[in-house]
């Protein structure tokens, strides 16, 4: 009960959780940065005209989205290993597991984004003489990335949440840290109110910060 | 690349009986948190929606609170914090004495943390009706009950259907996650007979298999629903 809640566990191993936190959102940041690269290019193709690339765009994206993220764990800590031939350590097999399934969702919300600029940009673009790329640079991308960013930050926001589910292999992030003091001090109940108290801060203020900012930039 | 193929491993007892019944669980423990979500998520997402101030305050704080905890830590609160927080006897029941207890902590705390985010698609169904049709009821002299339970409900579930199958599958692949507090679900299945057998591709690629499956048959008998009961008119909200 609460009356034997001890909050010197927290602070006595606090220097392992905020390593375990640190992991966290490196993880996250470079999921987003591959998972952002990857997606544009599906998001490319999927709207390039020529069918081949758009099927192999949208059957990329339909495979991933109708699988969930644990199962896409165990595949690639499974597979990315045999690949290679050697042991490479669970943080990149998570990390190439979460950059491949985070790149389908940011296609979709990305897809969306440049299908919300008008056409008659396009157009305008085209009859200035730029070519499809400088169009795409200069013209659609920037105004549909304006469209995107709330929705990307709280994908953002969701893709920092599904990170813990790195535990299913013990890569060593917030909650499996957290996890391993509870297990070696007993202490349970205090870890992981302490968890969900962090991960609630966390990501509540950045959906605040989110809504304030879209009342602001929105086009 | 050194791999052994062995496609029969999944035909073979005991591997078959594992994947039927780690289906199975999936199915289950997905249908009994749809439940839930479905019925609780309907009441917070129409509180947040009416115009009284405490209860869509009560509404508000469920849904941010339930949607700003990884599910996964919110199972663990569910089976390893809450038992501790009751009193003694309470306690010890959830944990041992309940019926099936993996398996209930699994389906209530997934219903739980589904219900926030039906809520959302419950609220801005409704309120994409619109404020008119609202003003019409009201006007006609309907109570604010008669007023949701004759126009805002039946149109906004009908609106609803496609956000809400997207919530079920979301739903029946989040049912995964309550292999960390030891449901044995499909997942789970698989990545036993990858232990034991040391045939990964396999093992995946059934499990794979299963939830594309599901996925597109649910899909299917939605769209079907879907073109049923669609109102005529609002063909781009239903498509949405």
């Amino acid at each position: 009960m609460f009356d034997q809640f001890d909050t010197n566990v927290i602070l006595e191993n606090l220097h392992f959780l905020i390593a375990g936190m640190q992991l966290t959102l490196l993880l996250t940041v470079a999921a987003i940065c591959g998972g952002l690269v990857l997606g544009t290019l599906l998001a490319l193709a999927r709207l390039s005209g020529f069918w081949i690339l758009s099927l192999i765009s949208s059957t990329y994206v339909n495979f991933f989205r109708s699988m969930p993220l644990i199962l896409v764990i165990f595949w690639f800590y499974f597979l990315v290993p045999l690949i290679l031939g050697q042991p490479v350590g669970g943080y990149y097999s998570v990390l190439i597991a979460f950059v491949l399934f985070e790149a389908a969702y940011y296609c979709e919300i990305i897809r969306a984004g440049i299908q919300s600029v008008r056409k008659g940009q396009v157009y305008a673009g085209q009859a200035v003489g730029l070519n499809y790329f400088q169009n795409m640079r200069y013209i659609v991308l920037p105004q549909a990335f304006r469209n995107m960013v709330p929705v990307l930050l709280t994908q953002a926001i969701i893709l920092f949440q599904d990170t813990s589910l790195v535990y299913v292999v013990g890569v060593k992030d917030f909650l499996v840290s957290a996890d391993l003091v509870a297990n070696r001090e007993n202490r349970i109940l205090e870890m992981f109110t302490t968890v969900a108290c962090v991960y609630l801060i966390m990501c509540l203020s950045g959906s605040i910060l989110i809504r304030k900012l879209q009342r602001r930039y929105a086009l | 690349m050194q791999y052994n193929w062995d496609w029969g491993v999944i035909f073979r007892e005991p591997y078959q009986e594992w994947i039927i019944s780690g289906i199975g669980w999936t199915i289950s423990v997905s249908i009994a948190a749809w439940i839930l979500a479905f019925s609780l998520g309907s009441i917070i997402g129409i509180l947040r929606t009416t115009n009284n101030r405490i209860s869509r305050r009560i509404a508000t704080v469920y849904v941010e609170i339930f949607r700003n905890i990884p599910l996964i830590v919110q199972m663990f609160l569910w089976y390893f914090v809450f038992p501790e927080l009751l009193p003694n006897d309470a306690g010890m029941w959830v944990k041992r004495e309940m019926p099936m207890p993996e398996f209930t902590t699994a389906a209530v705390c997934l219903g739980l943390y589904t219900a926030s985010r039906v809520a959302e698609q419950v609220r801005s169904g409704i309120q994409s009706i619109g404020q008119g049709q609202n003003n019409a009821g009201l006007a006609t002299g309907l109570t604010t009950v008669q007023v949701y339970r004759y126009i805002l409900l039946p149109v906004g579930y009908r609106i609803m259907i496609p956000p809400l199958t997207s919530e079920f599958l979301t739903i029946f692949k989040n049912s995964s996650v309550a292999l960390t507090i030891g449901v044995l679900e499909i997942t789970a299945q698989a990545r036993q007979i990858e232990e034991y057998t040391f045939q990964g591709f396999e093992a995946f690629t059934t499990a794979t298999v299963l939830y594309i499956l599901v996925t597109s048959i649910v899909m299917i008998l939605m769209r079907v629903v879907e073109g049923r009961v669609s109102i005529p008119g609002m063909i781009s909200l239903g498509a949405k």
